[in-house]
């Protein structure tokens, strides 16, 4: 029998997010022929990231636009979104491993008393039976776990899975009405958007951060000037928040978030175990230091020792030059 | 104010992972209060200190975790609840639904929990609990005050911050930034040991196995591959600058 997988995606400051794509890939490697992938959106004023995400699913995309949705509380969601799903009974529901997906998702897999795995960063076929890679202990290790019964959740980490590529042709487009739920108990009364025009840590394909040899808050300039000529985003260590250098939304590590970028760029960080788990994986680590001996070199990719105010300014001199 | 907090033992975060037969290794590793949940436990103690109440730590875990429980004791909770049964699976359903067998006959105020574990590092059981025991609920918080059957809380959603309002009782679970957890004191410590200590199992709670039946299980375990040491580069800071660069671009291809 077809299968139906639901997506529930996600915009951030007006834009569709990457890992939303990522999570509808995750639905086409978990699916079989004939399955039907469908997203599911909320928010406000959302006519322009509908069509854009009904180019890359077959089946509908279901929406919930609305003033009230325009920031996500997780009981507004909550009720918007279960009704919607119930009529479509769902065997899969895939969100990102986001603020919003990590806070819907286990009340939804509470509500269906369904099975989630969280924070997956790859999917295998066996057989028939499928496998999903999850980090463990910080990184340190993998588990690899599957859905005892058929019916599942999943939440997938940004920047590990590809986006999926554009289907053949675009997805229904079906409002839903939505009606405030009654009781409601929780109120949003205001929003600071720090990441605003940003771009986003967890997503970025490039990231600079810096730690306590930045110095101070006027330290992350440089930084945040090679970050921008890359496109990229601002990270940073714990030891860097905790001196009030940064804000602590910039913290990259067990305790803070996790990134998977192409390029990941440490500047004055002396690696200790708990921020390498949370930048390990990212593809190429590229460390600056001016002690020789510091741990981040042993898993740097390329490591130069030098005085970040000096190393830092040249290096974005020359990728200005090479990326003219 | 009635305050429950949940609480696991973990790993602490310095030990290195062995796995042996398939298992992570336990084998002379120090365990630790899940640190999210240290600060749900310093948040609780707070609330405590301001409104007056009672703050009760639970945990499910092996025999061990007692250990944890009892240095939240020591730090001023006022009782500790190990649930501890080796049929209890590690599946988050299963484990919410043990939760919330306890939290059904007590009348909570706040419930507290951390915003993941260090170890399995799911984030679901907390959230999943409060919609079993249809609470609403706050997730990530960095600043928790109650005034009149409310509390306003700050909220961390990936760098942003949203400042919420929900009327108790309500669940919580805590961020970084939250508070400074304190350190048991000695006669904390002494004060600890004639705490009521609870120890229970699946048959005192009520349950069946079938009803907390696992949704997923684990099939392998393994080690990320090594990282190797790269390469240190040579020269003056300006031709290393370069030299980076064009091993970006012609080498790794991540320009
Ligand atoms: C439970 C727990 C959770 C934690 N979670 C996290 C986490 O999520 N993220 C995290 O990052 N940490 C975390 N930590 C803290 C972690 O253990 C380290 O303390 C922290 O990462 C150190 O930050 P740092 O590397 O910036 O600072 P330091 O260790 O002080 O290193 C500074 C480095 O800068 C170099 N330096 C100084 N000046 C210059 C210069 N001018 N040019 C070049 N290099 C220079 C020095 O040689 C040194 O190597 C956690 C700790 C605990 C106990």
């Amino acid at each position: 029998m077809s299968k139906h997988y639901v997506v529930i995606a996600e915009v951030r400051s007006e834009q569709l997010r990457q890992v939303s794509l990522e999570a509808i890939e995750a639905a086409r490697l978990s699916a079989h022929e004939g399955d039907t992938i469908s997203a599911l959106l909320l928010g406000h004023n959302l006519s322009e990231q509908v069509s854009q995400l009904s180019r890359y699913v077959s089946g509908q995309v279901h929406v919930l636009d609305h003033p009230d949705l325009e920031h996500y509380l997780a009981e507004r969601y909550c009720s918007a979104i279960i009704p919607v799903l119930e009529s479509l009974e769902p065997y899969a529901i895939v969100l990102g491993h986001t603020a919003m997906g990590r806070d819907l998702a286990p009340m939804l897999a509470a509500h269906f008393q369904a099975g989630q795995i969280s924070d997956v960063t790859a999917i295998h076929r066996n057989g028939s039976e499928l496998l999903f890679t999850r980090p463990v202990y910080a990184g340190k290790a993998f588990e690899q776990k599957r859905f005892i019964d058929g019916r599942h959740i999943i939440t997938v980490r940004p920047n590990n899975i590809p986006p999926a590529a554009e289907a053949g042709s675009p997805g229904e487009i079906v409002q839903h009405a939505y009606t405030a739920p009654v009781n409601l108990r929780t109120i949003i009364k205001d929003v600071i958007t720090k990441a605003s025009g940003r771009v986003d840590l967890a997503e970025a394909q490039i990231v600079v951060s810096g730690g306590r040899g930045v110095k101070s808050a006027e330290g992350f300039k440089p930084l945040e000037q090679l970050a921008e000529v890359l496109g990229g985003a601002v990270g940073a260590s714990r030891g860097a928040c905790d001196a009030g250098y940064c804000d602590y939304a910039l913290q990259i590590g067990q305790t803070g978030k996790v990134v998977t970028p192409q390029i990941y760029i440490a500047c004055g960080i002396s690696g200790a175990i708990q921020h390498l788990a949370g930048m390990s994986q990212s593809r190429i680590i590229i460390a600056i230091n001016k002690d020789p001996e510091a741990p981040i070199f042993k898993i740097a990719d390329y490591g130069i020792v030098g005085d970040l105010f000096e190393v830092v300014p040249l290096l974005t001199e020359e990728f200005r030059k090479a990326l003219a | 104010m009635n305050i429950f907090v949940l609480l696991k033992q973990t790993f602490d975060t310095e030990e290195k992972i062995v796995i042996q037969g398939g298992e992570i290794s336990e084998d002379g590793v120090k365990f630790i209060i899940n640190p999210y949940d240290e600060y749900a436990v310093e948040e609780a103690l707070r609330l405590k200190e301001l409104h007056g109440g009672q703050v009760t730590v639970i945990s499910i875990g092996p025999p061990r975790s007692a250990e944890a429980l009892r240095t939240a004791l020591a730090m001023g909770a006022d009782e500790a609840v190990l649930i501890s049964d080796e049929r209890i699976p590690a599946d988050e359903y299963s484990l919410s639904v043990v939760l919330a067998a306890y939290l059904y006959k007590v009348t909570a105020d706040v419930v507290l929990g951390g915003n993941f574990s260090v170890d399995q590092g799911s984030g679901q059981v907390a959230v999943r609990l409060a919609q079993l025991l249809n609470l609403p609920h706050v997730s990530s918080v960095t600043k928790l005050d109650i005034a009149d059957g409310k509390a306003k809380v700050l909220r961390d959603a990936e760098g942003d911050a949203e400042t919420i309002e929900v009327a108790l009782p309500a669940l919580f679970t805590a961020q970084q930034g939250l508070n400074e957890p304190r350190y048991p004191s000695l006669p904390g410590i002494m004060k600890a040991k004639k705490k009521p200590f609870h120890q229970l199992g699946l048959s005192e709670l009520g349950l069946s196995d079938a009803e907390i039946a696992p949704r997923t299980e684990r099939i392998s375990l393994s080690l990320p591959p090594q990282r190797q040491a790269g390469q240190i580069l040579q020269g003056e800071l300006k031709e290393q600058a370069a030299q980076l660069v064009s091993l970006l671009r012609s080498e790794d291809k991540a320009i």
